[in-house]
Formats: C-alpha cells, sequence, structure tokens
C-alpha cells in the first residue's frame, strides 16, 4: 500500500495544495481511506496528521469506514425531491436494514445520498455503481435490488 | 505604513494607521467591543460574529466583523447601533442554546438581557465549545505542531485530535487551555502529571533539581531545547530557581 | 480527421479551421445522439453503442455521419438524436430503433412518424427541431452548439470556428479593448451574482501583483440545477477559450478549472480537452506565436457545496478545508494564495468567444436592459417538458413554464416556481409575469442564481420545501461561524416542528428573527442567503403554515404526522395490487371485489400504495 500511495502523490508532483485530488486518487484505489494510507500520506508530503484527518472529515466524498461491494447513491436533489426522492430513500432504508451512510453486514451495500447528479428529468434518480435507474417508485426498489445480489 | 487615516467611531473621531483593524483601533481608545474567537497573538478568524459593528462608507452601509475590516480615510463605525444590539442578542440566544450551562455564556448572555434561549428547552444543549478554533489556531500559529484541528463540518464541526485518538503531536505546553474563553479544555495537573483530556494527552512534569517544584511537562521542554538548540539539561532548573 | 501538430500562428489555426470546415460539410446524412448526463438513466448509451455496431456492421461509415454529443436540451424526452439534412427531431429511441432510423436516414425517406414529438398521446406529430414548443421560444447562443459537435473532439469544436474569437483576441485586440468590449456587452456573472463581468476582469487586472489567477466554477452545488452541467460536457472548448481570452485580458497565465466531484462526465471532458488543445499549441507556451503563455489545470471538489462560494474556492485548491473567509478585500485584489484571482462561473466564461465573436453590441441587444445576453436553466421538477432550456433575460417566468415547459404534468395546478437554490425563493402564481432577470428575482426576494428552476404544484407542501432547504444547507454548512452553524440548526428544527404538528404562532416570529440575524451576521452567502426559502415561503405560502401551526394539518398531503392514508371502500376493487407492495403488511386482502382493509398503526405512510393504485381508491387525508 505504500508504494501505491507514494505513486499517487508523485502523481500529482508531491504538491500538498492537491490535497484533494490525492486523497480521492486513494479512495477510488481502496474504495475508502485507509488509516495507513493516511498516515503515509502525511509523512511523505510533511503535513500534519491532525490536517490530514480534518480535510479528511470536512469533505463528503471521502469514507474512512470500509464501503461495500456496490456504492447506492439516492439523490435528494430538489427536483428529485419534489417528486419524492425522501420516501424513495426511505424504502431502501428499509430494504437494506440500514441508514443513510451505512454499510450493510453483509458488506454488499452502501447506501449514501447526494444532492444532485445532473439527471434531474429523470427524478427520482438511483445510481448504482455506474448504473443509473430514473423515475423510481418504492415498488422498482427490490427489483433494482437484485440486479447486484448474485 | 506608517499612512494615517481618519475615521470617526461611535460619532467620535480618531485617527489610525491605515490598513489596521478597527477592533484594534477601537480597543487601543478604550472603546469596548466584545469579542470571543479573537485573541492578540494569533490571526483573526471571523468566526464568533460578536465583534461585529456597522460600518459607513459612502452612503453605504453594511455589517462586518471588526476584527477584519481594515479602517480608511473616512470611515464611519457605530459599535453599538440598535442593529448591532439586536444581532449580538440572537448571536448569545443561539450560544446559550448551545451551551446553556456554560458560565461564560450565561454571563455574556445575561450582558444582553437574555436569562434563557429563545428555543424550545427539549433542543437546549450542554456544550462547553463554541467552536471559535482558537485551541487549534493556536497549536498551529503560536506553538507550531499543529496537533489539533477543526473535524468534521456543519453543526458537528469541533476541534479533535487526529483520528480521535491521543494527539501524538502535542507537547503539552496548554497554551489551547489558556486561550480558550469557555473553559471547554479541561486541563489539570495531578501526581507531577498535567493531563489534557479534550486531546487524550498526559504529559509527566519536570521536577526543578534546585526547588523540586514540578513545573512544566518534560515532552514541551524538550520541545524547546530542539527548537532552539539549548544544551542538555537547560530545563533542569526552574526560572524561579534561575 | 486528423491532429495538426501544434499550431504556430494565427494563419495556421485559420488554416486548420478552413479545412476542417470543410471536412465536416461532407453532404452525407448526420445523426448527433445525444449521450449526456441526463440522458443516461434513459438508456442513451447502450443506442449509442448500437448505432455504432450497427454502421460498423453494415459499413455505413461513407454513408451516414453519427456523432454522439452532449446535452441537446430536452432531456424529458430522452434519448434524443436529430438527423440532418432536415433537423429531424427523435425521441425516446430504443435500440431497436436503431436501424429503421439508419435506414430512414440514409436513404432520405419521410421521418418516422412513431418517434417523433407529441405534446400529448393524440396530438399532432412535430418532425422538426426548431418547430418543437420547447425550442420555439428558446435562443440557445451558447448551449446550441452541443447538438453540432462530439465534445471529444476539438476537431468539431475548431470546424465550427472554435478559437477564432482567441486569435482575434491575442492578435487584433488589446487587453484593454477586450476587457471594454466586456464591459459594453453588459455581460454579468451567471454563477448568480450578477455582478458585471467586465468590471470584475477590469479591477483584476488592474491589481497589483504579477502573478494572477483565472478560475472556472464549476462546482455547480445547487440541487436540482445542472445547467453548467450540460454546457462543460457537451462543448468544454467554449469555455476553454473563453478562459484563455480573460486570462489574457487580465494577465494571467495559470488557470484552474474547479469541477464537482458529482460530474465525472464534465470532468473527464474537460480534461481530454485540456490535453487536446496544449497538443494543439492553443495553450501553454507562447500560444499561437503571440508570445502569451497560458496553463490550466483541472481540480476536482470533494463534495461540498460550500466550495462553490469563491473562498471555500479558493482555499480548497490550497489544499485546505473549504472554509470561506471575509471578503472585505476581494478575492480580484487577494484570493488564491493571496494572490488577485478572477473567479467566474462556467456559462460566464462560455459567452466571452460569443461577445468577441459578434461584439458587444449584438450582446447586449439580446435579453433585458441592464440584463443582456441569455441565461441557461435547468427546467426541472412538475413540468411537463424537464431539461435545459436558453432564453433571453427578460422573459416571463409564465412563458418559461407554461410554453417552453409544457405547464404542469398530470394537469395538475401550478403551485411555486423555486429559483436560485438553497439561496433563493419560491416564487407563487402571483409572480408569474416577474421577467426573469437579475433584478426582478432579487426584487421578489429570490435570485437567479446559478441556473435552477423547480417547479412545484398542489401536491408540494411548501413548510416541507423550506424544511428540505435547510436540511440541506445544516449538512453543507462549513460549521465556521456561529450565525450560520447554530442558526440553520434552530431553523430547521422549528420547521421540522412545524410539519410534525408541533408548531405555534411564535414561531414564525422566531423564524422571522432568524432570518434577520443570519443576512446580517453570517460570514458568507450561504448563510446570509439561507433564510430567503423560509422568508418566501411565509410571505406568499402563509396560508399553508397557519394550516399546519393552527389546524395540525398538511393541505397538501405531504408531511407525515399530519396526514393518514385511507380506502375509499366504494372505488376498491379488491385487486390485491398495494397489499403485495405494502413494506409493513398493514393492508389485508379481504377477497376479491370486497375492498382491502388499511391498520393505521401499522401504516408508515410511504405513499407506495397510493403510487400504484390505479383506481384512486387511496385517499390521503
Amino acid at each position: 500500500m505504500k508504494d501505491k500511495v507514494a505513486a499517487i502523490i508523485k502523481a500529482y508532483g508531491n504538491d500538498s495544495s492537491q490535497l484533494v485530488s490525492i486523497l480521492q486518487d486513494i479512495q477510488t484505489e481502496y474504495n475508502y481511506l485507509p488509516r495507513a494510507a493516511l498516515d503515509k500520506l502525511s509523512r511523505k508530503l510533511d503535513i500534519p496528521q491532525s490536517h490530514v484527518y480534518s480535510m479528511a472529515t470536512f469533505f463528503r466524498a471521502f469514507s474512512l469506514k470500509e464501503r461495500g461491494k456496490h456504492i447506492c447513491n439516492v439523490c435528494q436533489g430538489t427536483a428529485c425531491h419534489v417528486r419524492g426522492a425522501d420516501l424513495i430513500l426511505e424504502s431502501l432504508e428499509r430494504q437494506l436494514g440500514v441508514q443513510r451512510g451505512q454499510t450493510t453486514p453483509d458488506h454488499k451495500f452502501t447506501l449514501e445520498t447526494v444532492n444532485c447528479m445532473g439527471c434531474c428529468a429523470t427524478g427520482p434518480v438511483v445510481k448504482i455503481d455506474d448504473e443509473f435507474f430514473g423515475h423510481m417508485t418504492n415498488d422498482k426498489v427490490e427489483p433494482m435490488l437484485s440486479k447486484f445480489k448474485e | 505604513m506608517s499612512e494615517l487615516v481618519n475615521l470617526t467611531i461611535n460619532s467620535n473621531k480618531y485617527t489610525a494607521e491605515k490598513g489596521s483593524m478597527v477592533l484594534k483601533v477601537a480597543r487601543d481608545h478604550g472603546i469596548r467591543i466584545p469579542t470571543l474567537c479573537d485573541h492578540e497573538a494569533i490571526e483573526p478568524y471571523g468566526a464568533c460574529r460578536l465583534c461585529i459593528v456597522e460600518v459607513t462608507r459612502g452612503n453605504r452601509t453594511r455589517i462586518v466583523t471588526s476584527c477584519l475590516y481594515p479602517v480608511e480615510e473616512g470611515l464611519q463605525v457605530q459599535t453599538d447601533s440598535p442593529r448591532i444590539v439586536r444581532n449580538r442578542k440572537m448571536l448569545l440566544d443561539l450560544l446559550l442554546a448551545r451551551c446553556s450551562e456554560n458560565k461564560v455564556i450565561k454571563e455574556l448572555a445575561a450582558e444582553y438581557g437574555l436569562e434563557k434561549p429563545s428555543f424550545r428547552e427539549e433542543y437546549w444543549e450542554k456544550h462547553d465549545c463554541i467552536v471559535c478554533g482558537l485551541c487549534v489556531r493556536a497549536c498551529e500559529q503560536v506553538v507550531g505542531v499543529s496537533a489539533i484541528s477543526l473535524v468534521n463540518r456543519g453543526i458537528s464541526k469541533e476541534p479533535k485530535p487526529p483520528f480521535l485518538e491521543k494527539a501524538k503531536a502535542c507537547i503539552g505546553c496548554g497554551s489551547c487551555y489558556y486561550v480558550c474563553p469557555t473553559g471547554a479544555v479541561k486541563m489539570e495537573e495531578k501526581n507531577g502529571v498535567r493531563y489534557i483530556y479534550n486531546w487524550k494527552v498526559a504529559f509527566k512534569l519536570k521536577k526543578c533539581s534546585r526547588c523540586g517544584i514540578e513545573w512544566a511537562p518534560e515532552a514541551q521542554l524538550e520541545y524547546i531545547r530542539k527548537k532552539w538548540n539549548l544544551e542538555p539539561g537547560f530545563f533542569d532548573i526552574c526560572p524561579n530557581c534561575r | 480527421m486528423c491532429m495538426a501538430g501544434k499550431l504556430k500562428t494565427a494563419k495556421a489555426l485559420a488554416a486548420l479551421q478552413k479545412r476542417l470546415a470543410e471536412e465536416m460539410d461532407t453532404g452525407k446524412c448526420r445523426i448527433s445522439l445525444c449521450n449526456g448526463t441526463a440522458c443516461r438513466p434513459y438508456g442513451s448509451n447502450p443506442v449509442a453503442e448500437a448505432f455504432k455496431a450497427e454502421i460498423e456492421k453494415r459499413n455505413l461509415a461513407d454513408k451516414v455521419e453519427f456523432k454522439i454529443t452532449g446535452c441537446h436540451g430536452f432531456c424529458e424526452r430522452g434519448p434524443i438524436a436529430i438527423v440532418d439534412p432536415g433537423n429531424v427531431f427523435y425521441q425516446r429511441i430504443q435500440v431497436s430503433d436503431v436501424p429503421e432510423i439508419l435506414d430512414n436516414s440514409i436513404q432520405s425517406k419521410a421521418p418516422i412518424e412513431r418517434l417523433l414529438f407529441k405534446q400529448d398521446t393524440g396530438a399532432k406529430s412535430v418532425a422538426r427541431q426548431n418547430d418543437i414548443p420547447f425550442y420555439t421560444d428558446q435562443r440557445r447562443i451558447v448551449l446550441g452548439n452541443n447538438t453540432r459537435i462530439d465534445p471529444t473532439s476539438i476537431e468539431d469544436y475548431i470546424a465550427i470556428g472554435g478559437y477564432t474569437a482567441l486569435s482575434r483576441a491575442l492578435f487584433e485586440l488589446q487587453p484593454d479593448a477586450i476587457i471594454q468590449m466586456v464591459k459594453d456587452s453588459g455581460l454579468r456573472g451567471r454563477g448568480g451574482g450578477g455582478f458585471s463581468t467586465g468590471t470584475k476582469w477590469e479591477t483584476c487586472r488592474k491589481a497589483h501583483g504579477d502573478i494572477k489567477y483565472v478560475i472556472v466554477n464549476a462546482d455547480e452545488g445547487d440541487p436540482g440545477a445542472y445547467a453548467n452541467e450540460g454546457l462543460l460536457t457537451g462543448n468544454p472548448h467554449s469555455v476553454l477559450e473563453g478562459l484563455v481570452i480573460g486570462a489574457f485580458a487580465i494577465g494571467s497565465h495559470q488557470g484552474y478549472v474547479y469541477v464537482r466531484n458529482e460530474y465525472p462526465l464534465a470532468l473527464k471532458n474537460i480534461t481530454l480537452a485540456i490535453e487536446q488543445a496544449e497538443n494543439l499549441g492553443l495553450i501553454g507556451k507562447n500560444i499561437l506565436g503571440s508570445g502569451f503563455d497560458f496553463s490550466v489545470r483541472v481540480n476536482r471538489g470533494g463534495g461540498a457545496f460550500v466550495c462553490g462560494e469563491s473562498t471555500a474556492l479558493m482555499a480548497s485548491l490550497e489544499g485546505k478545508t473549504g472554509e470561506p473567509r471575509a471578503k472585505y478585500i476581494h478575492t480580484v485584489e487577494r484570493g488564491l494564495w493571496d494572490r488577485p484571482s478572477c473567479l467566474n462561473n462556467v456559462e460566464t466564461w462560455a459567452n466571452i468567444p460569443l461577445i468577441i465573436n459578434n461584439g458587444a453590441g449584438w450582446f447586449s441587444k439580446i435579453g433585458a436592459s441592464g440584463n443582456s445576453g441569455t441565461k441557461i436553466f435547468s427546467l426541472t421538477g412538475k413540468v411537463n417538458n424537464t431539461g435545459l432550456v436558453e432564453v433571453p433575460m427578460g422573459i416571463k417566468l409564465r412563458d418559461i413554464i407554461f410554453d417552453i415547459g409544457g405547464g404542469i404534468r398530470g394537469g395538475k395546478k401550478f403551485k411555486a416556481v423555486q429559483t436560485g437554490g438553497p439561496s433563493g425563493g419560491c416564487l407563487p402564481e402571483k409572480l408569474l409575469d416577474s421577467p426573469v432577470d437579475f433584478d426582478s428575482l432579487l426584487k421578489a426576494g429570490s435570485m437567479m442564481g446559478s441556473g435552477g428552476m423547480i417547479v412545484m404544484d398542489e401536491d408540494n407542501c411548501m413548510v416541507d420545501t423550506a424544511r428540505y432547504f435547510l436540511t440541506f444547507l445544516e449538512e453543507e454548512s462549513c460549521g465556521k461561524c456561529v450565525p450560520c452553524r447554530e442558526g440553520v440548526k434552530r431553523m430547521r428544527q422549528i420547521l421540522t416542528d412545524i410539519t410534525e404538528g408541533k408548531g405555534q404562532l411564535s414561531d414564525l416570529v422566531l423564524l422571522t428573527e432568524l432570518s434577520a440575524h443570519l443576512k446580517d451576521s453570517a460570514l458568507c452567502a450561504l448563510g446570509s442567503s439561507a433564510p430567503n426559502p423560509v422568508l418566501t415561503t411565509i410571505q406568499y405560502f402563509k396560508d399553508e403554515y397557519e394550516a399546519h401551526i393552527k389546524d395540525k394539518k398538511c393541505p397538501a398531503g405531504i408531511c407525515k404526522a399530519l396526514i393518514k392514508f385511507t380506502i375509499i371502500d366504494e372505488k376498491c376493487p379488491g385487486c390485491g395490487r398495494c397489499v403485495k407492495t405494502c413494506p409493513t403488511q398493514a393492508i389485508t386482502f379481504m377477497g376479491k371485489q370486497k375492498p382491502v382493509v388499511l391498520d393505521q398503526s401499522k401504516c408508515i405512510k410511504c405513499r407506495t400504495c397510493y403510487d400504484i393504485c390505479k383506481m384512486g381508491a387511496v385517499s390521503i387525508e
């Protein structure tokens, strides 16, 4: 892991002002921000651990906890909201048995919310990994999840 | 920069160095403006908003934080206009709802005629910390170790040690404790050890080889000794005995 | 089309332009398929792949030109394709339609009827894109080129005249002349602030310091706004060209594009566009031999709405958390790294090449007095025709919603339109004749914002809407200043109480006082404009608040604590659909042709039965 992290940092010219981008690449690599990676980052860029931690906790894109295999993003943007997106979120919470921001015990799904993905015409929208599901209604939730339950 | 400008504060005329902050100018002339997140040794931050004043430039009046607003020629400042007082009161109302049992906040609120928060009692909180950031900023700017930082965002933002573990870079100097305006940093010394509970740290205190008093954390002294290249044993004798 | 090496002179660019324009004019029929972000949930990607596969399989490359483009605007009807010659507009295309569309286009047959636009089933079809009501009132000077170009092809952009403005700016105009032109055009910031762009550039140019920065704010965080997304993804070079021109005018040699993390396609396209521009020498050292150097970097956001605020964005670029700072000294004087920085919105930058090419006079005649040009809006919510619309400033709200937008879906009644995102306000029916421009919207208590326009109907609760916005802002607040961090929280608590039937009339007074406090004392615009949704809904929809507070009722049937779902026995045929889908088994099947029974104690008010019942047998009280 240390080598991978070092490589990511090098790709950004060891520039600590690129911290957000570096953290994002680490998150893309490991699906979350592992502690060991952050410690390495702090040492390599010579920035205080406290700063790395505050960056990791400020930005919603980052997760300090391991996430599930499938990231389920429910749009809570205004256009989706006026079409009932909050009810879709509740339905997903019920079906997955977790609250937003949490991962199912079997590590299959992480349920997250996002504020507008730019698909307002098809709202309410749910995105699982790279697949979009538009015009969501409560009865469509179960069939949608079953596509990923393999 | 020694260019002087003329300004008025509460209709009285003053001169001040161009570019200096309204808050400092006011204080230099004995005019009281309340603050919470301000400290003379630390860069102004503008978080608590208590130091707000009304400034008029030309025909435009606005509310600004005096700690960060630079004076200029012809500026007119009002430190206690009805609009300012109203805003300070609501600010303290919000702080009181957050820190409903904190002595400092309760006293400040009482100054503005506020006995209890205007919000429903079931939502009153019992924090001591107002997230003014002084502890973090002191640690970064004055001490230079950045042992702690403001973590999270929004309503859960607060000063914490990294990864919520013992703050490894802390040297136990207690600056955070000394600058905290509300007593939210809990520090105490027991049996030759200094504890700063918020950051989960404990430091053995150095005993003076002459008088035997435990006067400062060993870690802090070692940090200073190394930084200033002082010889080993430099701090074996406390300042009083020196 | 092959890539040239670095273009070393303006002449070389002109020559390339001429050649590419000629190559584009192939005489073949052309099919432009939208594969923008908004069309993807409709399955536009499989359709795109199907076209590519079919063309290759049947060797049709010499008969048809197929382009995958960015947003065409009419997102409601996706997947969309436009066929030329003829400007034929096909909607709701499926993979199975692909062979027929190809044959039909190549053989110049009459358009395929079933794929043509119809406002409602049974209405007359409209074949030409420009005749469709959604498009006729628009003025797509900025977004229009999306349909003509592949956003991943710099050749396409150059072929339609791209980078001519840059060449003109570098060789025929001086920086001061460019700035004057932008001032004269009347262009105002499209990010929502509406500040005079030319004046901003001028101040930045005059600011003290040799190193200056130009920044593209593509952190479009307003939930429900994706106008910037459609533009950046569909025509990234237009934004880039504007940026380089601006940099030259201001005297900046380093630019940044700050793209929201939630826009992966936009990120991909702008990154590629920069690479392509660098390869052709349109960015980099000694651009086109002018002696002007300029480089640009793309930065991703980290999922923080507050980073759309200029000082927070700059803090993030410096590797810090997105905390805003006081702007008593403007960022054009001291911004990124304490240096003069000119930050503008995506759409603002994209307007620049148009102004340089067509002149300030041309631009200032579009739109309204003091509000020249067009504005792109993401028109969404309860309208029939959701999508990205570009209209001249000054057009009435009513015209956008009812003429372009096609009115309210499902024949419901209009209730409110929300503009400016969480910093804006909800405007009622009586204000529908307001012109859409910076000043008029501000006067009404709302603001332009970056372009979100969300339409609500009788089934939306305005108190719930206010609560929703405050919940959003509470999550997005950076937490630095007391008024916003604590004040937004308290406002949200009060609004939640009201939606749960725990409100009192004195709450409205407290909300109003808190609102005044935030407007006066908050550190940045997130906090100071947070009261807008609350203030406008209290002002224009007071009756709804009073119903929640006094009568403990939610007239729109949304607030769960105040509504009850019941079965209308006479309408229920006992089909049992609701029984199967009820998540808490609150509904019991009583046999065919007998009405079902709903157990209130188990009902969680999820609306599933209400949405699924085809007989209208579920009612909300």
